[in-house]
């Protein structure tokens, strides 16, 4: 009960009971919309008998007299009114600046939405070229001396892209290469070819497996790591304190994460590769029941001389891939949190694309090279 | 004065905190009664921000006890607290705004959290709250990263006003506004406080603004709370609120001479 009305001589009587606060604005609704108001001319208003009336409240008290008196009845106060009122109709009388407009509707909104984005994927692809030459040209200034090339930073970038990535590195080289060895013993079988197992497993993790493999754990692991950390230090105008005293964010933040991560790639592939070749071995020995030395011969002669380099080469610019467009995003991050979750996402999706379209290049490349 | 009624508002009791080796507060007492102006200052660093956050339930003391109208905030259980937090509102130091939503959104949320109001209510309400703190309604869809410094300042008020809870937990409301729109804070809550009969905590370097509102206030020197009415305090002995109450800013904003009323009448009003 949050009212109570009663009829009087002269018009109505309103009487608040109960307490007037926002919780139970639907309840007071609900009563209001059934009183009659019956074209009363004369509503008179008492709060004596109201618990608590707080700013929600006046404001719903505010908006129920406004109504009465469109509808010309005269209000008159039994009690003295509320200051809460005042100050409810104050703040609301203040008339503020009007809301200005949001865009227009155009009559060709989806040509003009397709255009935008057009226009937005272009702008994106110039900023990113825009980029790669800003980081092209610090990396030159940078190696003109050993100080700004910062030797403990890039350590800790290895060290954390890297060292840190070994073990889930090696444990899904050595499952996916269970998988391919297997599924190839299998169909090989059927020819009494088993031997040829070695050689899948040799040539496909060396070239292929490892290096892309690995990549792509990185492009997971470091690339959401590195956009995070960056788009959070832009969020928190650490980027824009590092530019106001002259520190180029380009030179502190993206290249050490760029030179670690050009460092650690490789070394992390050939540890994928290793234990790829390792996994193979152990495979072969228990299920196929080859020995160790047929093995290890077997694989010696699958293995050409550039078999291992054409894997490993890829790895320095799967790492630049990486690092590039993961350090892109974060810096692109502005405003809000929800910008660094998206970005950090787009950074990903983006470097495993970016890691999967190069291998494609380099196997046609090399198939053309005839390497 | 204050009646002092049966149950404080708050009450804290030989507060410990300790961050590693260091000790932020040792055996520190405070005691806040039910509609009263209760300003907390102190050096930087001196734990005022902490003891907010150990008020809030935010921090795990190392000792000591905190209770809230009486009951003891660890004794509370989930849906309790979840209850209670409809009934204080709180303002951070750095105003903590939502930053994926707009003002208006900001405001809202507490009131999605704790009340069923259809969204034309909502939205009124939200409004009448961000026009109440002194933003224009066209600032109510803006993003916190397009607000100025002293905008976000009022929009966190708004958020901690968005349920009009009883009591209120204010940190540095007024650092980062210029000083008419900090007199103008400080009589808007005064206006709120007599009228809704609040009780308000706030954390605040600002002289004008605690001989403006203040009914008592709590120094923490030592890392303890030395509590007492502004003219007990200022006339205190220890050097720390010497300095303070009687330094040379002090005296350049003539604060000094308006600590004589205890009553706790906000000057010029
Ligand atoms: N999470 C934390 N970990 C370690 N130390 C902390 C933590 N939070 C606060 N401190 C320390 O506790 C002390 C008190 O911090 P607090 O934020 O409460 O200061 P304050 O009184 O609010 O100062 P200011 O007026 O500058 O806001 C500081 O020395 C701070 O370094
Ligand atoms: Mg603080």
């Amino acid at each position: 009960m949050y009212t109570r009305i009663e009829r009087s001589a002269t018009g109505l009587e309103l009487t608040l009971t109960g307490a007037w606060r926002a919780v139970n604005l639907p309840a007071i609704d609900a009563e209001l919309s059934g009183i009659d108001w019956d074209g009363a001319t004369l509503l008179s208003v008492s709060t004596r008998e109201a618990e608590l009336l707080d700013l929600s409240g006046a404001w719903r008290l505010r908006k129920l007299l406004q109504q009465v008196a469109a509808a010309g009845t005269r209000i008159e106060w039994r009690t003295p009114e509320p200051e809460l009122l005042h100050l409810v109709e104050k703040t609301l009388a203040e008339g503020g600046p009007p809301v200005p407009p949001t865009s227009s509707e155009s009559f060709f909104q989806p040509i003009s939405a397709l255009g935008q984005r057009v226009m937005v994927r272009v702008e994106d692809a110039k900023s990113g070229l825009d980029f790669i030459g800003r980081v092209a040209a610090m990396s030159g200034a940078v190696l003109t001396s050993w100080r700004r090339l910062r030797p403990i930073s890039v350590a800790r970038h290895v060290y954390d892209t890297g060292i840190t990535a070994i073990p889930i590195v090696a444990l899904i080289a050595f499952l996916i290469t269970i998988i391919i060895a297997y599924i190839s013993a299998e169909e090989l079988r059927q020819f009494g070819a088993e031997i040829y197992v070695v050689d899948t497993v040799t040539i496909g993790v060396l070239r292929e497996l490892g290096v892309l493999l690995t990549a792509i754990i990185v492009a997971g692991r470091s690339g959401s790591a590195f956009a995070a950390e960056i788009g959070a230090m832009k969020l928190n105008e650490e980027v824009d304190a590092l530019r106001a005293s002259g520190v180029n964010p380009i030179e502190v933040l993206v290249l050490p994460r760029l030179s670690g991560l050009v460092i650690a790639l490789p070394l992390l592939t050939v540890v994928a590769d290793a234990i790829g070749l390792a996994a193979g071995a152990v495979l072969c020995k228990f299920l196929l029941d080859m020995s160790l030395i047929q093995y290890l011969t077997e694989m010696k002669s699958a293995i050409g001389p550039t078999t291992f380099w054409v894997g490993v080469i890829k790895a320095p610019v799967f790492a630049l891939l990486i690092a590039l467009s993961a350090c892109y995003r974060g810096l692109q991050v502005r405003d809000s949190s929800r910008e660094l979750g998206r970005l950090t996402t787009v950074a990903v999706v983006q470097s495993i694309f970016l890691v999967i379209l190069a291998d494609a290049i380099f196997a046609v490349a090399f198939w053309q090279l005839d390497i | 004065m204050m009646a002092t009624v049966a149950t404080p508002a708050i009450e804290v009791r030989g507060l410990v905190n300790r961050f590693g080796r260091q000790v932020v507060h040792d055996g520190l007492d405070m005691t806040v009664q039910t509609g009263e102006v209760f300003g907390i200052v102190g050096g930087s660093g001196s734990g005022k921000s902490v003891l907010l956050r150990t008020i809030l339930g935010l921090h795990q003391p190392q000792a000591g006890e905190v209770r809230l109208e009486g009951r003891k905030l660890t004794g509370l259980s989930e849906q309790e607290l979840h209850g209670y937090k409809a009934r204080y509102g709180v303002t951070f130091q750095h105003g903590a705004l939502f930053s994926s939503l707009t003002v208006i959104q900001n405001v809202q949320l507490p009131m999605l959290e704790h009340l069923s109001l259809d969204a034309a209510t909502r939205d009124a309400l939200a409004l009448l709250k961000i026009r109440l703190v002194g933003l224009a309604e066209s600032d109510a869809h803006k993003y916190p990263s397009q607000l100025s410094g002293g905008m976000v300042k009022r929009a966190a008020l708004a958020r901690a006003l968005a349920l009009d809870p009883p009591l209120l937990f204010l940190d540095e409301p007024t650092s980062g506004l210029d000083p008419i729109s900090a007199a103008a804070f400080d009589s808007l809550l005064m206006d709120l406080q007599r009228q809704l009969k609040l009780t308000v905590v706030m954390i605040t370097h600002d002289l004008d603004t605690i001989f403006r509102t203040c009914n008592r206030v709590g120094v923490i020197v030592d890392r303890k709370m030395l509590t007492d009415t502004l003219a007990g305090i200022s006339s205190n002995p220890h050097p720390w609120i010497q300095a303070y109450f009687h330094g040379e800013r002090a005296a350049r904003y003539g604060a000094v001479d308006h600590a004589v009323p205890s009553d706790g009448v906000p000057r010029g009003a």
